[in-house]
């Protein structure tokens, strides 16, 4: 039996032997190998992407909406109908519950923001003074609502940094007046930068006192609530209290939908996850045109080296050892374009995360090395039958080169 | 009475030349004793180089049987048919059949190293024997930077390197000049006179009569052996 270092050489030698075979061959493993780990590196840095945003907001949170939905987790209903409306007193029952630490309560609409000549139309939210607190949003300028404020309209907002810029530019907005729809409001803070929160692009929003949002809207009904836990070991009782509460309070009728923020994050970890490997399988396929490749050139090596593979088996190789070695070619070749691949794929992400900072792609482990074991496997079974036809044939005829 | 190193009963082989079968062996029985030295001669389609490469266990009888070194070779699988290729017997082919990619010390050590045997014992014995057949400045040359003589001297050290029992030369001077062919006439009867067994197929009656017996082959079989200085046999 050969020794595996020998074969190793071997292998070396007839690499050097055809230099271009080799590179074209090389190539299109590293191409295939990098490229898998390219895509699915996409789909892993939305899923991180997506984690961070859900941790950054807290994981303690559940968020109650109006409406009964029979299925838990995925994606919340922007709209829902229900005969009951969920109202700001609902949330003040629920921040009475023992495990409630924050309540925020949600009602929003557009409406065209205005000060001077420049106006925007963005999401205006109405909530209290805990919804920066839940949202673990950060004032650049000014300052949050007075818990009192909420109890009566006041005409007061905090912007986005975004929404800033457009009605202010680079002035200080802080105590300025801005229009919401026909109302006037003072700006008493402004949200420091942030990108998208959830899907809601926090730079560009108003938000407003919820009593004052009701008026505005001309609607109690609520969007939705948040509420923060402050055990969260004890989140399935609160949530069974939330239920209880709310039952109570609309005459028996359990008409609310209570997601937890872990179950969103496991639907769309499972959903990200499946579109990570979806896509790593498309990518796959460039692997196995690779494959096709070698089996291709190995064809055409056997054929080029049957005096080779006669003079082996008449100096005593067996037929294994010729298809091993013919199989070890194919295996070391395809291993060094793995290598290259996989080096040329985190080059690639490194290269991306440097200049894209705020997507950061991640090559997840699990497909490095799938990918190195499916790049060997392809490379194994495309020169199975090229290196079975090189250990058939025949020593005598072979060493003739016919 | 000693066994014969090598006994052929009744081998045949027919190969199909198109719709034609062609009996390339017909009913061949050979002994051959251990330290012989043996010619085979006769027109081409004798079935000379068949026979050599039966008794190399290059082909397979379609009957009979073949023991060599008391094993009977007929009845082996391909695995072990190898090995006992391997261990007993050195080829030497007319066109050398060197790799050229590797060098005269890699190809001569070839069948050590498909034997496994480690790197350093393989060095050792192949500048032994390079040293003996006088090419110990060739051992990192390429083939392409050889002469005829030097290249058939590597395959001869590639031939030996697993000391065998048996050599077998088909045509081992078909693409020398003369005098590169005598040299490498008498290395191969060097290596006999050390003991080895050695059958030469040739088409030089010059060179066949060297041997100390000769087989002639006509139309697949054996039609005369006879021994230096004694009278011809009729063979099977």
């Amino acid at each position: 039996m050969i020794k595996l270092v020998d074969r190793w050489q071997f292998s070396l030698k007839v690499m050097a032997m055809y230099p271009g075979r080799t590179l074209v061959l090389v190539l299109a493993v590293a191409i295939g190998v990098s490229s898998v780990l390219l895509l699915t590196s996409i789909g892993e840095g939305a899923r991180l992407y997506i984690n961070k945003e859900f941790n950054s907001i807290g994981s303690d949170l559940l968020i109650v909406l109006p409406g009964k939905k029979q299925t838990s987790g995925g994606s919340l209903p922007f709209y829902s109908t229900t005969p009951r409306e969920l109202t700001w007193r609902d949330a003040l029952a629920i921040k009475q519950l023992s495990n409630v630490e924050f309540v925020a309560p949600i009602n929003a609409g557009t409406a065209l923001v205005s000060a001077g000549n420049l106006s925007r139309e963005v999401i205006t939210i109405g909530s209290t003074s805990d919804f920066l607190i839940v949202r673990k949003l950060v004032l650049a300028k000014g300052r949050g609502f007075y818990h009192s404020e909420q109890q009566r309209i006041r005409h007061e907002a905090i912007i986005g940094s975004k929404l800033k810029k457009s009605l202010f530019g680079d002035a200080r907005a802080v105590g300025q007046w801005l229009n919401i729809a026909d109302r006037r409001y003072r700006v008493v803070g402004v949200l420091k930068e942030r990108g998208e929160s959830l899907g809601l692009d926090m730079r560009d929003m108003a938000i407003i006192p919820i009593s004052s949002a009701e008026s505005l809207f001309n609607s109690t009904a609520l969007f939705r609530i948040i509420v923060s836990l402050k055990q969260k070991s004890r989140e399935e009782v609160t949530k069974q209290q939330i239920i209880n509460l709310i039952k109570q309070r609309h005459d028996g009728e359990e008409d609310i939908t209570i997601v937890s923020q872990n179950a969103m994050m496991d639907a769309f970890n499972n959903i990200t996850q499946v579109v990570t490997i979806a896509i790593g399988v498309i990518a796959g396929i460039s692997l196995l045109v690779a494959g096709f490749l070698i089996m291709n050139v190995s064809y055409i090596s056997v054929v080029k080296r049957k005096a080779e593979i006669g003079l082996l088996k008449a100096i005593g190789a067996s037929s294994n050892e010729v298809q091993l070695l013919f199989l070890q070619e194919s295996s070391v070749l395809t291993i060094i374009g793995a290598v290259l691949g996989v080096t040329l794929g985190y080059a690639l992400v490194f290269t991306s995360n440097a200049f894209i900072p705020y997507f950061s792609l991640a090559i997840p482990l699990w497909s490095t090395l799938t990918t190195l074991i499916v790049a060997v496997l392809i490379s194994i079974g495309f020169t199975w039958f090229p290196a079975k036809k090189a250990s058939s044939l025949d020593p005598v005829i072979a060493m003739r080169g016919n | 009475m000693t066994k014969p190193l090598i006994n052929l009963n009744e081998i045949n082989k027919c190969y199909q030349v198109g719709d034609q079968p062609l009996q390339v062996l017909n009913n061949i029985k050979l002994n051959i004793d251990s330290g012989e030295y043996i010619s085979i001669m006769g027109p081409s389609g004798s079935g000379k180089s068949t026979l050599l490469n039966m008794i190399g266990l290059l082909d397979r009888p379609d009957s009979g049987q073949l023991i060599i070194d008391d094993i009977p070779t007929h009845a082996l699988e391909e695995e072990q048919r190898a090995k006992v290729r391997r261990n007993n017997i050195g080829f030497i082919f007319q066109n050398f059949q060197l790799i050229p990619r590797l060098t005269a010390e890699e190809n001569a050590a070839l069948p050590m190293m498909l034997a496994g045997i480690d790197i350093k014992i393989r060095k050792q014995r192949v500048a032994e024997l390079f040293s003996q057949l006088g090419i110990e400045q060739r051992l990192h040359h390429l083939p392409k930077q050889l002469s005829g003589g030097q290249l058939q001297r590597v395959a001869i050290a590639r031939a030996m390197v697993m000391s065998p029992k048996i050599l077998l030369a088909d045509e081992p001077t078909g693409n020398l000049d003369q005098r590169s062919g005598w040299d490498v006439i008498d290395v191969l009867e060097s290596l006999n006179t050390e003991g080895i067994t050695l059958l030469v197929v040739t088409h030089d009656l010059q060179l066949g009569q060297r041997a100390a017996r000769q087989l002639a082959m006509v139309d697949g079989k054996i039609s005369e052996d006879c021994t230096k200085g004694e009278g011809h046999d009729q063979a099977s």
